[in-house]
């Protein structure tokens, strides 16, 4: 089986977020870009089914600016074995990635599409879904754990009410959760070995997709400052204040 | 000048991060304050350091090591001297100086170096023999095949007690143009060797669970094919290791700025008196832009340093100069960073007190400042005499 993970480019997780000041999106200037911590999760659990015996080939891909050859190389050091780069300088919405992917998939033909359930930069959790809508294919999100069967995968859903088991029919696209893995950090070996991989570059026209945006940003704005909390003496005026202040019980 | 990182060594630098934030961080303090790291612990990095193919990261690929340049290890030195030398010395950079091993030496000392089986001390300080180290009395002296070995050596580091040492010891005198000088050698003697033996040094303020030890000998027996490289050319060997030696402890010092920088910076925004940050007062706000002024100039030496070493053109001053001035800007950003977070910043909940002890440690070993002065200087001063 081989399997696809698309990943994304980000500001780093340890990076503290600034709006522009003109409001237009955030300040990306000199600030350090990682991988997506729930693509690389993604990887990771791609890495361990390839070590499992369970898949033999793990292909990374990006849809981005130039830079994010950097972020495939991250991948390639973890251990993936090739990865494409699709070029693109515009800002790329879910539903564009989408159809990227979607062509990617048309080429490669793999068992599963395995990627985060969302990006830490526009939290959309789109993609995955629409990826699996646009191929027809099976599709479960949220993975905290996926078994590898001949035809199906069976994934336990980290739900706000519990954990729920689904079946997916091969070829299938899941979206991975937080407590799937510990991803790992690359070795030296695999950061040399890294740079001999062979990295694909596509872009949009020749996947035949139109990448320009259908939406567009009004306004970016930083979200309003927490207030600071206050310190209760007991639990019953804890109860009190949570029913008759905050109403919320 | 270019010292913009390659794609590898950003890559390296990600994965020391994780390395240094998932095995090392966690226990910095408890170390510290037992002065020990149990042998699980220790055991435990040694094999994740051997698994990510980080151990002998600076002995060359041919013989099992990572096969670093010098700016890679430049930056490895920087990232793991954030932590305790007792916690990464179980990521085992072996001494370059093994490379002279010949024969069957290669078998018992270089490979078991690099394989993580064997581990060495480089025993050249003597407690009469510090910055002047030819007044050297650990003495060996010639009988039949053998060497007899008499003396002692301290101050040698190691997190665990040694498997053998280099051990420097003066085999003879020679006639130099600035009169007799003693020929040192260097010998490989095995921790078993009748007549030597290992004690654990003194209790440091620096450092605390990155151990010293004490060798001494007794009429300890060696034969000659012990000798590593060639009898009277033990300085020569030692020299390289040395000046490479203070490049890594000047970009460790770089290390350790930038994480009480950071410390530091963030706690000026957090902290508030007089109804405001203390960094908006110019008492601190000054204060940080010195320190990160200090760091700068510190990893712009280091990075010449390792450039010109990589290129082979690297001169004593160069390693010198980086060792100087960045041991002697971390002494000032940690006390700096101490003065910003004021009484909290010696607590023991709060690593600054480490890293300013530690820092300490930086201004004396691998050569005093005022040996690196008086190597700078004498560059200069030779240009002139006739």
């Amino acid at each position: 089986m081989k399997i696809l993970v698309p990943v994304k480019r980000v500001i780093d997780a340890n990076v503290k977020v600034r709006v522009k000041s003109d409001q237009s999106g955030v300040e990306l200037a000199n600030i350090k870009m990682a991988m997506n911590p729930f693509c690389e999760i993604a990887v990771e659990a791609a890495l361990r089914m390839r070590e499992a015996g369970q898949a033999d080939e793990v292909i990374v891909v990006s849809a981005g600016v130039s830079q994010c050859h950097e972020t495939l190389r991250t991948g390639l050091a973890m251990g993936a074995d090739r990865a494409i780069l699709i070029e693109d300088d515009q800002d790329l919405e879910p539903l564009v990635v989408a159809k990227l992917l979607k062509a990617v998939c048309e080429r490669e033909e793999p068992g599963l599409v395995l990627l985060g359930k969302q990006a830490i930069d526009g939290d959309n959790n789109q993609t995955g879904q629409m990826l699996s809508a646009l191929l027809g294919w099976s599709n479960a999100t949220f993975a905290s754990s996926i078994e590898v069967n001949d035809d199906h995968f069976k994934v336990t859903r980290e739900l706000d009410s519990g954990l729920e088991s689904v079946t997916a029919n091969r070829p299938s696209v899941i979206t991975v959760d937080l407590r799937l893995n510990e991803p790992r950090y690359a070795s030296l070996p695999n950061i040399m070995k890294a740079k001999k991989k062979p990295m694909d570059k596509l872009t949009a026209a020749d996947l035949g997709v139109d990448s320009s945006p259908r939406l567009q940003v009004v306004k970016v704005e930083e979200p309003p400052a927490r207030q600071a909390g206050i310190k209760v003496s007991s639990a019953e005026e804890l109860v009190d204040k949570l029913r008759n202040e905050a109403k919320v019980i | 000048m270019n010292y913009n990182l390659t794609e590898e060594q950003s890559l390296l630098l990600d994965s020391l991060r994780s390395f240094r934030e998932q095995e090392l961080e966690p226990y910095e303090a408890d170390v510290d304050r037992s002065g020990e790291v149990s042998t699980e612990l220790g055991n435990r990095i040694k094999s994740r350091a051997l698994e990510m193919g980080f151990y002998a990261p600076n002995l060359p690929e041919n013989i099992g090591g990572g096969g670093l340049d010098y700016k890679s290890l430049a930056l490895l030195e920087r990232e793991l001297g954030k932590s305790s030398y007792g916690l990464h010395g179980y990521l085992h950079r072996p001494s370059e100086i093994l490379m002279a091993c010949v024969g069957d030496q290669i078998e018992r000392y270089l490979q078991p170096c690099v394989s993580g089986e064997k581990k060495e001390v480089f025993a050249l300080t003597e407690p009469g023999a510090g910055s002047d180290i030819l007044s050297m009395l650990t003495r060996a002296e010639r009988a039949g095949d053998d060497y007899v070995i008499n003396g002692s050596k301290h101050f040698i580091s190691s997190p665990v007690i040694p498997d053998f040492a280099i051990l420097f010891a003066w085999t003879g005198v020679e006639q130099t143009e600035r009169g007799e000088r003693k020929r040192v050698t260097a010998f490989l003697v095995d921790r078993d060797t009748p007549g030597f033996k290992i004690e654990r040094g003194p209790r440091c303020a620096a450092q605390r669970a990155y151990h010293t030890w004490q060798l001494s000998f007794n009429d300890c027996r060696v034969h000659q094919s012990q000798i590593l490289g060639e009898e009277g050319q033990g300085f020569e060997l030692a020299d390289k290791w040395l000046k490479m030696g203070r490049i890594w402890v000047a970009a460790a010092a770089c290390g350790r700025m930038e994480r009480l920088i950071d410390l530091a910076t963030s706690y000026a925004v957090e902290r508030k008196q007089f109804g405001k940050s203390i960094g908006k007062f110019q008492g601190t706000s000054f204060k940080l832009a010195d320190m990160a002024t200090d760091l700068q100039a510190a990893d712009l030496l280091v990075m010449h340093a390792a450039d010109k070493a990589d290129r082979g053109e690297m001169q004593s001053n160069d390693a010198a100069m980086a060792k100087l001035f960045a041991s002697e800007a971390v002494g000032r950003v940690a006390d700096s960073a101490i003065q910003i977070f004021g009484g909290m910043g010696l607590m023991e909940e709060l690593p600054i007190e480490r890293l300013w002890r530690d820092s300490r440690l930086d201004r004396i070993w691998d050569g005093t400042s005022e040996i690196q002065r008086h190597i700078i200087s004498r560059s200069m001063l030779r240009q002139y005499e006739s």
